[in-house]
């Protein structure tokens, strides 16, 4: 397992430069943390690595380069992402979700039958997100912090290794929060984390690493404490209070 | 292991899944639709309606194979498609060009050619379609090519939502007018008329006519067949997703135009099926039934009935087209208001179409049961 | 040569058509993301005022003259009928305002028949128009081409301006570019969408006034005009005026020529042969905006 290089990364809109030049190494296992003030470039960046950008540089996982395939391609490299809106399907249950995530792989064959019994992955995944008292309920009447486990839920099955989250715990309550960073740790053992997040408290609690990007580059890196301590940081956030 | 909360909230009783909300339902429910179907079509219909009722309601049945399609299409895919006129047509001049041949006979040329066409010989792209191997397996096959063909270049592009109906509104269009064009060799703005026999029937001999119903009403239990097990398979759960969020499929690992392409393609055959048995049962084939606005007629039964559904599409197409057929000859006028009106009230007000009302239903009367 | 000036010149003049029916549909459905099916049936209803106008004034030039303003209310206000009934319920359904617009043409079709009669009405186009123009002795193009030509870019360097500089057509593009933010910023989005669909329907008026003096009258013009005219907007870029012009005239040219060499019956499938060729190339049109969305 090796984890995610990123290389000279650059994402221009019409002229407008978003991502300008990022180099971004996550050892394999790593819990990363991505902050920074809007506008950063933050989920541009990871727009660029899932392919929905077109960008400039090299990303490569696994060994393998991401960047110039399609987004579907870099999927089934087992790159996952989640994105700030979750994105569930509102109109199949959360079971049909699942197992809709756990099947690219499938045949002609298989997708033209019905589904007689619950693949195991999915129902170990239901189990992990908690949803199995509700799987054949549909998606859309989910409160938000369970779709947002089932949008992890279906990274799961997905077979990702990489697991990209665009705010995650946003519109959590507490207790849902610390469930989800400890989610994440667990997941940790066998999958490289990046996590793009507002909340310090969170980050501060859960991230094992922390990129400070700023004006779509990257201004900080290191352990909590390390970025905490950079004036650089601190120049940036000034005037908003790091809590914030 | 995690220390996730147990779900505050409890299964709600009143949301049904997914498979059951549409109406593609589980296999004893569904086996006593199909027996209620066909019990309805093949013992009731032809009993209680006279020849030229049934004629009709052959007529209806087709439109009802056309909108089965659309249904999987539009309904469940998202792609609202206003070009099955286009399939419709290709099905239909297909089985027709046979139908005409073996009327003419062998070596002949059928009759508008040598009125207007002033051709001695066959044109080339005839040819095949005088053997019946041949028209029978193009009816179907040759709009699924097209579609196919079609829907590579624009799925695969990302041309969707309203561009998608505007480009499939457009090859209706240009197929109408080319059509119109090709007097000597369609038949121009008449079509293919006049047809006598099927396959060695002849048509003005009414029991013929009626065994013509029953492949129509054969052909409609089949094609709700395929919808039925399209609808309820994985590949039905995977075309619902790509409905609602194209790109999020993507990040799945999926491509969607492919998604996409195989339900567009099965609709695309179910109009050429369509089209190529209304030829016999209604006697005729022209533009006049293949450019936009039947094109856009087709979708209003759709739309009416339940979009979503499986039996929703068939029943608003032939509720429609009995509605036109009851109202138009009498009063013109007020039908066209009427139809308008179809196309705008369960739009607004019933997204979900008639089969809404059902579910509403069934959902009023299960929650009197809880409050009892 | 001449021949390839002269069907050049027809190429434009049904661009200059196709342009001014797709003026108001880039309006609705370029900014506003509207799909109206009724568009043609305004179009009609802009033919028809002409007719009106012609029974009660004498004269054919004043009658068209009167006709241009009056066309672009009667159009404009029957697309805010539409607009405040029907559509505005339905932002969030674009594909389903297809379908209801489709019904409110057939209901404005049976309409001009009850009112007018079912067969195609005459109107009589005002001498100075009935002529021709000798550009060389070979080369004669008909002066009515030559004032819908005129009365197209006219109304293009209206709307381009209008948009431009006006504090409506700021607050046009505002709502187009951020429905929330401008409601937020305190603007009415509601009265800015009306007033899009007006110009947007009034420009349909206009265009029916031109079409009176190149074609019959009748309840169902419309229809076969705005599907190219949907094409013309598709191709040239959702929300690009420039996009919607150099298609319209591209494209007439391009089915004058086809035509030519070829039956109008032939070129009708290889221009649509072209687009969709031209779409592989450029899928969101010719000119677009590129954003960060998952749209």
């Amino acid at each position: 397992m090796t984890g995610l290089t990123v290389r000279d990364l650059k994402v221009v809109f019409d002229g407008f430069v978003a991502v300008g030049g990022v180099d971004l190494d996550v050892p394999a296992g790593d819990v990363r943390f991505i902050i920074g003030p809007n506008g950063a470039g933050k989920t541009t960046l990871v727009d660029a690595i899932t392919g929905l950008a077109r960008a400039t540089g090299t990303v490569t996982f696994d060994g393998q380069e991401l960047l110039g395939r399609k987004v579907h391609r870099i999927a089934r490299l087992g790159v996952g992402r989640t994105f700030q809106n979750s994105t569930v399907f509102e109109e199949l249950t959360v079971l049909q979700n699942l197992d809709i995530a756990a099947g690219w792989h499938r045949g002609p064959l298989t997708l033209l039958r019905r589904r007689t019994s619950i693949p195991p992955r999915v129902q170990a995944a239901l189990e992990t997100i908690r949803l199995t008292a509700v799987r054949d309920q549909l998606a859309g009447t989910l409160p938000h912090g369970q779709k947002q486990w089932l949008e992890i839920g279906m990274l799961l099955v997905q077979d990702a290794k990489l697991f990209l989250l665009d705010e995650p715990v946003a519109g959590m309550s507490h207790e849902e929060r610390d469930a989800t960073g400890e989610l994440l740790g667990e997941l940790s053992r066998d999958h490289t984390v990046v996590v793009i997040e507002h909340d310090m408290d969170f980050l501060r609690r859960f991230a094992r690493t922390v990129t400070v990007m700023h004006a779509g580059r990257i201004l900080s890196e290191g352990t909590v404490a390390e970025v905490q301590a950079d004036p650089r940081v601190q120049e940036v956030y000034l005037g908003h209070s790091v809590e914030a | 292991m995690t220390t996730l909360q147990d779900p505050v909230i409890a299964p709600d009783p009143t949301i049904q899944p997914a498979t059951r909300r549409f109406g593609a339902g589980t296999g004893s429910r569904a086996v006593i639709g199909f027996g209620l179907a066909a019990v309805a079509l093949f013992g009731l219909a032809p009993v209680v309606l006279g020849d030229f009722r049934l004629g009709l309601l052959a007529k209806y049945l087709c439109l009802a194979i056309v909108a089965v399609g659309i249904g999987l299409a539009w309904g469940r895919g998202g792609m609202l498609t206003l070009g099955q006129g286009v399939f419709f047509g290709l099905g239909g001049y297909a089985m027709a060009m046979h139908l005409k041949l073996t009327d003419a006979g062998p070596g002949q040329l059928p009759d508008f050619m040598q009125l207007y066409g002033q051709l001695d010989t066959l044109p080339w792209w005839w040819k095949p379609f005088a053997s019946p191997a041949f028209a029978l397996a193009a009816t179907v096959l040759l709009p699924m090519l097209v579609a196919l063909l079609l829907g590579l270049l624009i799925f695969r592009r990302r041309v969707r939502g309203a561009y998608f109906a505007i480009l499939s509104q457009a090859l209706c269009a240009a197929l109408a007018i080319f059509l119109i064009g090709q007097q000597g060799t369609t038949g121009g703005t008449n079509g293919l008329t006049d047809i006598q026999g099927f396959f060695g029937y002849d048509l003005n001999d009414p029991l013929n006519r009626r065994t013509v119903y029953f492949v129509v009403a054969a052909a409609l239990l089949a094609v709700l067949g395929i919808a039925w097990q399209l609808m309820r398979s994985r590949y039905g759960e995977l075309l619902v997703a790509v409905r609602d969020g194209e790109e999020r499929v993507r990040f799945l690992g999926y491509d969607p135009a492919n998604v996409k392409l195989v339900a567009y393609v099965v609709a695309a055959g179910m109009a050429g099926l369509a089209g190529a048995l209304f030829v016999p049962a209604v006697g005729i084939i022209s533009p006049a039934m293949i450019g936009v606005v039947p094109s856009i007629e087709f979708v209003i039964g759709v739309a009416v009935g339940g979009r979503a559904g499986l039996v929703g599409p068939a029943l608003g197409a032939i509720a429609v087209a009995w509605a036109r057929t009851a109202l138009s000859e009498r009063l013109p006028s007020a039908w066209t208001y009427f139809e308008g009106l179809l196309f705008i009230l369960p739009v607004v007000f019933l997204p979900g179409g008639l089969a809404s009302l059902a579910v509403l239903l069934r959902r009023r009367t299960a929650k009197k049961e809880v409050a009892a | 040569m001449t021949l390839v000036l002269s069907q050049l010149f027809t190429g434009i003049s049904i661009g200059a058509v196709l342009l001014l029916i797709a003026l108001g549909l880039s309006l609705t459905f370029g900014q506003m993301n509207v799909i109206n099916m009724a568009h043609g049936e305004l179009i009609a209803a802009g033919a028809y005022t002409v007719y009106v106008l012609q029974k009660v004034l004498s004269g054919a030039g004043l009658s068209l003259l009167i006709a241009l303003p009056v066309a672009f209310v009667v159009a404009g206000l029957l697309g805010v009928l539409i607009e405040v009934l029907l559509i505005r319920r339905l932002y969030a359904r674009p594909l389903d305002t297809l379908l209801v617009t489709w019904g409110v043409s057939l209901i404005l079709q049976q309409v001009f028949r009850d009112v007018f009669g079912a067969p195609n009405v005459q109107t009589r186009a005002p001498s100075a128009l009935t002529g021709s123009i000798h550009v060389t002795d070979d080369l004669v193009i008909s002066s009515s081409r030559v004032f819908i030509l005129v009365l197209a870019l006219v109304a293009v360097a209206a709307l381009t301006a209008g948009l431009r500089t006006t504090p409506l057509g700021r607050r046009i593009r505002a709502v187009v570019q951020n429905r929330d933010l401008a409601a937020v910023s305190g603007l009415a989005t509601g009265r800015v969408d009306r007033l899009t669909f007006f110009i947007g329907s009034g420009l349909a008026g206009i265009a029916g006034v031109a079409l009176t003096l190149v074609g019959p009258i009748g309840p169902t013009m419309g229809t076969n005009l705005i599907v190219n005219a949907f094409l013309v907007v598709v191709v040239g870029g959702i929300g690009q005026l420039k996009g919607t012009v150099i298609v319209a005239f591209t494209l007439g040219i391009v089915q004058s020529m086809v035509e030519y060499t070829t039956t109008v019956s032939v070129a009708s499938v290889i221009v649509f042969v072209v687009i969709v060729a031209f779409l592989q190339w450029r899928p969101q049109g010719l000119f677009t905006l590129r954003t960060r969305s998952l749209a």
